[in-house]
């Protein structure tokens, strides 16, 4: 019973992962690069978030809902304005370009909201379920609801919607996409700003437990495992090796006399590692995408 | 423009291409020499520190500059470096040995880290530097034996030649014989087969690998002397700060690091002087900036990061190829004049090489 309890919590703290995972893998699908400011983008959602329910009094849904579309928004002229330029550019530009954006949100954050450790009240919090002897929190609960939702939102966008199929067809080929009259830089664009409120959905779910300050951005390294795991290419991949992530570091926390002492900080970046050595390709990747040498 | 009028083969493979650069680079050794002179302990200290930092700039520019390998966690390796070398001066073993067995521990670490991650590429390897530095930082605090845990370790500062490392102007000299040192060492492993099949797969790995490149031999060997010069800095740096702390060795300090060499110009070992210089003398820059601003944010302590990031952005966008790069336009400005064109240095348009089969 305990082993199930503790699975519950993993999940929900998986299902954060694999939502942050969910925006490296999009942008990574579309458009081959990382965007290492992942992390921070949720930081920033949760921040919009505590500015418009906490301090403005806004209702939670509203609230909610205004930061997905504050953040989606940014999302999108950070892509055109900034991140854009370096296309063409050896990846490790990118990399260093991603990485120093996330340090101007941190630093913008800690500056315009402070450093304190803020809250904000959700209709969640601080509520429990019961339910075969199980205890299931109302946060966990929304967490799991939450991702459910949103997946099979994007789900139906990138199949149905004319937007999402441009989108998958130029992730698959720029040029093919071009010449069939999709104006890809726009759909890049768009991406990334879906994949920004993306993030900003997992900040706002996530800030119940973690509470807001500028150090939640560091989810956004531990995702990588996520992605990486699920196979960088794949998005319910993201969602499972998000989820897989967060049993594993549930029980290597309470295990952890039984394995060695810290163990469970670093299970993340251990099944990063360990998934880079033995399998690179990821769980579900349907491509051999890693090249080996 | 310099013509050089070549009369012997061994002109080819001078490293001062001619006497201008013999006869500046001998001054800049000469002020570097009589510095001790006109400056005080603390100015002294500061160059000390960029003199390791350069060091540790030679390791990760050979590693991300010279083989395009990029490293997001290189502050293990100066923290294996500086924990080495502390522990082996705590057990007596005198400085002149500890060096030595410092720079082959860093090398075999940096080997052993190299081998397994070598089939990754590109985004792939940043990644899992990442991570192996997080895990690198908790080891030194787990590892209490070692590393004494969060508690730290006093680093002992012997005697060497009759001199004590507390002397700022002894230590100031060991620091800038290392980073001379290191210097000829990375210049001569450039130019060698070793540096040519290097910066062959920076360019393409395809091309090196149809020209007989043993793709995963070099990367290792790049990550292994990489590692070599990263744990020598940390060495140094040990005695620098005394007092080794794990959260000393922490993800900003591979970050600082990497922009070391962003600002500093990659591809080019003056770049990594140069960006030491300026990652050095960041923190005055920071105060400096605080003074000048309005106090609402001229006293937050947000600041810091955000310039950093700043900085960053600013050098990836409008200047690539970093200081170096600059001093190179400048000084080819001079030497055409008044024929320079703009448009020898600009960016070459590409398409994005894929990583996808």
């Amino acid at each position: 019973m305990q082993l199930i309890q503790l699975i519950i919590d993993g999940v929900a703290s998986g299902c954060i992962y694999g939502l942050v995972a969910l925006g490296f893998v999009l942008i990574y699908k579309a458009t081959e690069t990382i965007n290492f400011a992942q992390g921070d983008i949720l930081m920033l959602g949760a921040f919009v978030a505590y500015s418009l329910i906490g301090i403005l009094g806004m209702d939670y849904l509203t609230g909610f809902a205004l930061t997905v579309l504050i953040i989606a928004v940014f999302g999108f002229f950070l892509d055109a304005v900034v991140v854009r330029q370096i296309i063409g550019q050896p990846a490790f530009a990118t990399v260093m370009l991603t990485i120093g954006l996330g340090f101007i949100f941190r630093g913008f954050a800690s500056i315009y909201w402070g450093t304190d450790i803020f809250s904000f009240s959700t209709p969640f919090s601080g509520k429990i379920t019961e339910f075969n002897g199980l205890i299931i929190s109302y946060v966990n609960l929304s967490i799991i609801v939450g991702t459910a939702v949103l997946m099979s939102a994007l789900y139906f966008f990138f199949t149905f919607s004319k937007i999402g199929v441009a989108m998958r067809a130029s992730s698959e080929n720029q040029l093919a996409a071009y010449y069939m009259g999709i104006p890809v830089k726009f759909i890049f664009s768009l991406i990334w700003s879906i994949s920004a409120g993306v993030a900003a959905v997992a900040g706002v779910l996530l800030a119940p437990i973690t509470l807001v300050d500028t150090s939640i951005s560091l989810i956004g390294l531990k995702a990588f495992a996520a992605a990486v795991l699920g196979g960088f290419g794949s998005i319910p991949g993201a969602i499972v090796g998000g989820i897989i992530i967060g049993i594993v570091e549930q029980l290597c926390g309470t295990y952890e006399n039984y394995l060695f002492e810290g163990v469970r900080e670093i299970s993340a970046y251990l099944v990063l590692i360990l998934t880079l050595i033995i399998y690179p390709r990821g769980l579900f990747s349907d491509k051999a995408e890693v090249k080996k040498v | 423009m310099r013509f050089i009028f070549k009369t012997k083969y061994s002109q080819d493979i001078n490293i001062a291409k001619h006497n201008g650069d013999r006869f500046w680079y001998s001054l800049l050794i000469l002020i570097m020499t009589a510095l001790p002179l006109v400056l005080d302990d603390f100015y002294l200290g500061e160059i000390s520190y960029i003199c390791i930092l350069s060091i540790a700039g030679i390791g990760l520019m050979i590693l991300s500059g010279y083989t395009g390998l990029a490293s997001l966690g290189h502050a293990a390796f100066l923290g294996v470096g500086a924990y080495t070398h502390a522990f082996l001066l705590t057990n007596g073993i005198p400085f002149y040995a500890s060096i030595p067995i410092v720079i082959i521990v860093s090398f075999l670490v940096g080997a052993a880290i190299g081998i397994p991650i070598l089939r990754l590429t590109g985004m792939y390897l940043a990644i899992a530097t990442l991570a192996l530095g997080f895990i690198a930082e908790h080891v030194f605090i787990k590892w209490e034996h070692f590393t004494g845990g969060n508690r730290g370790l006093p680093v002992p500062q012997p005697e060497f030649l009759g001199m004590s490392f507390y002397d700022s102007v002894f230590f100031y000299y060991v620091c800038l014989l290392f980073l001379i040192a290191a210097m000829f060492a990375a210049i001569n492993i450039l130019r060698s087969p070793t540096g040519r099949a290097f910066v062959a797969i920076r360019d393409s790995e395809i091309a090196a690998q149809s020209l007989g490149v043993n793709l995963g031999l070099y990367k290792a060997l790049s990550f292994a002397i990489s590692g070599a010069f990263t744990g020598l800095a940390g060495a140094l740096l040990a005695h620098y700060i005394g007092y080794l702390a794990p959260d000393i060795f922490n993800i900003f300090l591979s970050l600082t690091l990497l922009l070391l060499i962003v600002v500093g110009g990659m591809g080019s070992l003056h770049g990594t002087v140069f960006g030491a210089i300026f990652v050095g003398f960041l923190p005055q820059l920071i105060a400096i900036c605080r003074d000048y601003l309005p106090s609402s944010i001229g006293s937050q302590p947000g600041l810091e990061p955000m310039l950093f990031g700043l900085i960053l952005v600013f050098f990836i966008l409008y200047e690539p190829l970093g200081i170096y790069g600059r001093w190179m336009k400048i000084k080819l400005f001079f030497e055409l004049f008044p024929t320079y064109k703009r448009q020898t240095f600009k960016k070459q348009k590409v398409f994005t090489k894929s990583d996808r089969v």
